[in-house]
């Protein structure tokens, strides 16, 4: 049997991913051993001319990480779509925009104001020099990405056939998974149902979370460098913000086991489409306010409520991204 | 004669420019609900802007239903429950009022006016309040325009 085609790439990302694949330590060399790997650009040589000579579906598999924010993200999403029989978002950026996803707060205007004439660190010479989609020089023209207005998810610009979650997603998961895939392709044994969630749970963080939970009621919030928190009890009980009750399983409630609350990274649990929403409606269950002036009084302590509540979710949230209020309108 | 023609075409179009607001209305079984059918039966006028979707309780509208009203298209969303105290469930409209602060402070960071979003107590009884919040707010979404959510 030939062996099966694996790409790697990664888009509007930090990096984080490609280091996650390499942390399944000694199962890389299964990997390797059992895959012909086709293109990886973060860690061996290949051309985007590569991609694009191969036949369509040539890939059996592409892992994508990095959600999507250039016209370069977008046509690399669109070329490995087609040339690849599954397509996996890998990694919380591919799957809900993640941090990057953030930057849909603003738009390219206010990102490139801030970044190219605001920023304090920026030298006086080069301040309010704007990168240009396309630039006259001695040896012709020079072309560089051009920069969208909007962070989205690699299910919004193509079809995904699976997601694998999590900032990054767990080794211990990567590992399971890659396992599993090679099982099918030597047994020939079913395919998970397309859009299935792999390498995470279906319960909610705080399912996999060992502190002991009481009748929550918050009466105020506490940032954590304000706080120390009790090694053993629920940090919300505390009136700490974690995310775990919006929060998918699978990573073994890494954060909240070393004292720190879950941010939200593994993305919504099953059947919830909003995890802001979500979180929203859990806080209101335990805040300890029986007026809105009270009610008020607890929230204002919630530092940046949005940044917060959708952490890594923003682009994948019901309005994916902030309005920049053209008018009344909104 | 022609000056007659031009202006019913005039006002045709003027009709056709004049925004009617989509208001989606979660009204609670027990209280809001009944008042507003009270205010049917009374034949007490009531915006028809508002469409109403009957929920046993204003604490079982949850966050995600409500953003997704604005996503499909709704310019204004009325959540409607009993008075403090008067709760079929107990509580479940203290949680409610709690949810709605919350959202609000939500909806204000992504960009969309709070106004957009209100909440009302109103008793089984209360047809005219029923009747006078359903215009009150239908003018005042109005006055604000469509909502135009940007994806892109
Ligand atoms: S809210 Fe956080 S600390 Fe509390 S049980 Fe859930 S995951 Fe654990
Ligand atoms: S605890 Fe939350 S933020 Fe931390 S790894 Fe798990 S899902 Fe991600």
């Amino acid at each position: 049997m030939p062996k099966p085609k694996l790409a790697l790439y990664w888009a509007a990302s930090c990096g984080g991913c490609e280091i996650a694949v390499l942390d399944i330590e000694e199962k890389i060399l299964d990997v390797a051993a059992f895959f012909d790997i086709v293109f990886w650009p973060c860690a061996m040589d290949f051309k985007y001319a590569d991609v694009e000579a191969m036949e369509d579906q040539e890939i059996d598999i592409t892992l994508f990480n990095g959600a999507i924010r250039t016209s370069e993200n977008e046509h690399l999403a669109k070329l490995l779509r087609r040339k690849s029989k599954i397509l996996i978002a890998f990694g919380s950026c591919a799957h809900e925009g993640c941090i990057p996803g953030l930057s849909n707060f603003y738009d390219a205007k206010s990102t490139f104001e801030y970044v190219y004439r605001e920023a304090p660190s920026l030298e006086e010479g080069s301040r309010g020099v704007y990168p240009q989609p396309k630039t006259a020089v001695a040896e012709g023209e020079i072309e560089i990405p051009e920069f969208w207005n909007t962070v989205k998810p690699l299910d919004q610009v193509v079809e995904v056939d699976y997601t694998i979650p999590g900032c990054p997603p767990q080794s211990f998961q990567i590992a399971a998974v890659i396992e599993a895939v090679i099982d099918i392709l030597k047994t020939g044994k079913a395919l998970p149902p397309q859009g299935a969630i792999l390498g995470a749970g279906d319960k909610t963080c705080c399912d996999e979370c060992p502190r002991v939970r009481r009748e929550k009621k918050i009466k105020e919030f506490f940032r954590p460098h304000e706080i120390i928190p009790k090694e053993d009890e629920c940090l919300l009980d505390q009136g700490i913000l974690c995310l775990g009750p919006a929060t998918r399983s699978g990573c073994g409630a890494l954060c909240v086991k070393a004292n720190v609350p879950c941010r939200g990274c593994y993305g919504s649990p099953p059947n919830v489409h909003d995890q802001g929403a979500k979180m929203v409606s859990a806080l209101s269950s335990v805040i300890d306010a029986t007026t809105p002036e009270e009610a008020r009084k607890i929230m204002e302590k919630i530092a940046d409520p949005l940044g917060t509540l959708y952490r890594f979710s923003l682009a994948r949230s019901t309005f994916r991204r902030v309005q920049m209020g053209n008018g009344k309108n909104s | 004669m022609e000056t007659q023609e031009k202006t019913i075409e005039q006002k045709a179009v003027q009709a056709k420019e004049k925004f009617e607001p989509r208001i989606v209305g979660f009204l609670c079984n027990w209280c809001a609900y009944s008042g507003a059918d009270l205010a049917g039966v009374s034949r007490l006028q009531s915006s028809p802007n508002i469409r109403i979707i009957r929920t046993m309780c204003s604490g079982r509208v949850d966050p995600a239903m409500i953003l997704r009203a604005f996503e499909l298209g709704a310019d204004g969303v009325l959540i409607a429950g009993c008075h403090f105290g008067d709760c079929h469930y107990l509580e479940g409209n203290f949680k409610t009022m709690r949810r709605i602060e919350l959202l609000k402070m939500v909806l204000k960071r992504f960009g969309i006016d709070e106004k957009r979003l209100r909440l009302e107590w109103i008793s089984a009884s209360e047809a005219e309040k029923y009747a006078r919040v359903s215009f009150e707010f239908t003018e005042q979404i109005r006055e604000m325009g469509p909502l135009q959510l940007q994806t892109n």
